[in-house]
């Protein structure tokens, strides 16, 4: 019986750029770049199979066991703790965490602070090491929408070109955490599939590199 | 006559298995109530697997709660008489589960060892931990570290003690470059941050582990420390059971409670580990007793259920 590494890939651009990255590491699966609605494919010449998942929920289907390994972004691990190995970071899907607000907003620090998130203790930690009182307020989309409306002083989300900010009459007032993708494994798939899981690190460490090399 | 094997549960077959092998080596059982002074738990809270412990008070007012765990207790209640104790327990423990947060009924069974602690005794409760996995799943590993080289080896590259909790964060996720830019952002030279990402990727058969642990011998203490280790290596060897048991740094316990080795054991089948054990004297110098203590627990449910899908 072939021993499958199992992947977990987020849906979408990323999953993409990934995807081909792991088939230059020699875990190719055609199938997967096919059209329609499938999630699992497989290619038994290479042992592998893969998920398609919702980026959000890679780390939970890895950290309970039925992914071996997966795609996922910082933001996610930082702000989930999920009980996993992060093995490697992928150098692509670069962005920050940032706090961004109205244009011409400054705190005065007389006041507890508004802030709307998605990523609550994200945000938590990082006023709390600023020894700045904050009010949180969970958002799950849409969140420039809160200091144009009044519903919070600022925002703590994910910038990457800032178009959208700018575009709603935001600006960032601070980038405090610089977020990639990273390949992450469930301990006891590890365990049992270290020889496997190392060689695909090893690969695309390489590849990664070899990108880096291209670049300079 | 009664077919045992029919009648009995998976998991009541682990837990009559598991009592076997531990009476074959001498252990004895432990009983004890469900309840404990909660005055117990708040004091060593960090020793805890997981926050928040069901309380109510008693009849006379005292405050109580529904164990979360049983090492404490054994500890609590075991006496300095400069001989050896060896107990195992069956026991439930009350924990809240992660993400959920909601309180689960967990069944325990495990060993604690206490007294006079050396490589041959070390070697002992880890065959009992190796066995305690092939009695009841065909594939699994056991992860095994040691605290003391850890300690000792980040000791000797001068780093801050919040550089060395950040570093242990990175070892738990194996996550090589965050330790290596630790170093870094620490002044360490890239030869010192080559060499912790080294520790932190390392995952290698028990048998053939002693060279590449001499990568870390950086002074007398380092020494002392790779020294020890290896002695409990060699002793599994000896022991025959070093085949499943693998060096993974990454299996790091609380450096306040523990010292020493250090290990936890994956069953196929089972997404997390089903066993989880070390040495804890630091515990027993807290709790105000001379004696040296190993001991681990195991996940009974756990271990049962990947046994019947290895089945």
């Amino acid at each position: 019986m072939t021993d499958y590494i199992n992947v977990a890939l987020p849906k979408g651009r990323l999953g993409e750029r990934v995807y081909e990255m792991f088939a230059r590491a020699g875990f190719e699966c055609p199938a997967l770049l096919s059209p329609g609605r499938r999630l699992i494919f497989e290619n038994a010449e290479r042992g592998v199979r893969y998920f398609w998942v919702k980026p959000s929920d890679v780390a939970i289907y890895v950290e309970h066991g039925v992914a071996d390994v997966g795609v996922v972004g910082k933001d996610i691990l930082t702000e989930y703790r999920p009980d996993v190995y992060e093995l490697f970071d992928l150098g692509v899907g670069r962005c920050d965490m940032a706090v961004a607000a109205k244009r011409g907003f400054s705190d005065d620090r007389l006041r507890t602070l508004t802030v709307a998130t998605k990523f609550t203790s994200i945000a938590k930690a990082y006023y709390s090491s600023q020894g700045r009182d904050i009010d949180i307020i969970h958002l799950n989309g849409s969140i420039e929408l809160a200091p144009i409306l009044g519903l919070s002083d600022v925002i703590v989300d994910i910038v990457e070109t800032g178009t959208t900010l700018k575009e709603n009459d935001l600006v960032v007032v601070e980038k405090f955490m610089p977020i990639s993708a990273r390949l992450i494994a469930n301990k006891a798939s590890y365990a049992f599939k270290s020889d496997v899981i190392d060689r695909l690190t090893g690969e695309l460490a390489r590849i990664r590199s070899e990108a880096n090399d291209k670049d300079n | 006559m009664i077919d045992f094997d029919k009648v009995l549960t998976p998991e009541e077959r682990t837990v009559f298995t598991l009592r076997g092998l531990y009476r074959e080596y001498g252990y004895q059982q432990y009983k004890m109530s469900k309840f404990e002074e909660y005055d117990l738990y708040a004091k060593n809270k960090d020793f805890l697997v997981s926050d928040g412990v069901i309380t109510f008070n008693d009849k006379d007012g005292r405050l109580l709660a529904l164990k979360p765990d049983v090492t404490l207790s054994i500890i609590k209640n075991s006496k300095d008489t400069g001989g050896v104790q060896k107990v195992f327990y069956n026991e439930n423990v009350y924990r809240a589960e992660k993400g959920t947060g909601s309180f689960k009924e967990i069944m325990q069974t495990g060993i604690e060892y206490i007294g006079r602690v050396g490589s041959p005794e070390l070697s002992e409760v880890i065959t009992l931990a190796v066995r305690s996995l092939a009695a009841n799943t065909r594939r699994y590993v056991l992860e095994l570290a040691d605290m003391d080289v850890l300690e000792a080896f980040l000791s000797c590259l001068g780093i801050s003690e919040r550089g060395c909790e950040r570093i242990l964060e990175c070892l738990r996720e194996k996550n090589a470059s965050g330790a290596a830019s630790v170093v870094e952002d620490e002044g360490g030279s890239q030869a010192d941050a080559a060499l912790i990402s080294e520790l932190v990727k390392f995952h290698c058969p028990a048998s053939v582990a002693e060279e590449r642990l001499s990568l870390f011998i950086r002074d007398d203490a380092t020494e002392a420390a790779v020294g020890s280790f290896v002695s409990v290596l060699r002793e599994l060897i000896r022991a025959g059971v070093a085949d499943s048991v693998f060096v993974d740094f990454s299996v790091v316990n609380n450096t306040r409670y523990y010292n020493g080795i250090a290990f936890r054991g994956f069953a196929e089948g089972a997404p997390s580990a089903v066993l989880l054990g070390g040495r804890y004297d630091k515990l027993m110098r807290r709790m105000k007793r001379e004696a040296c203590a190993v001991g681990f627990a195991v996940y009974v449910d756990e271990l049962a259920r990947a046994g019947r899908e290895n089945d």
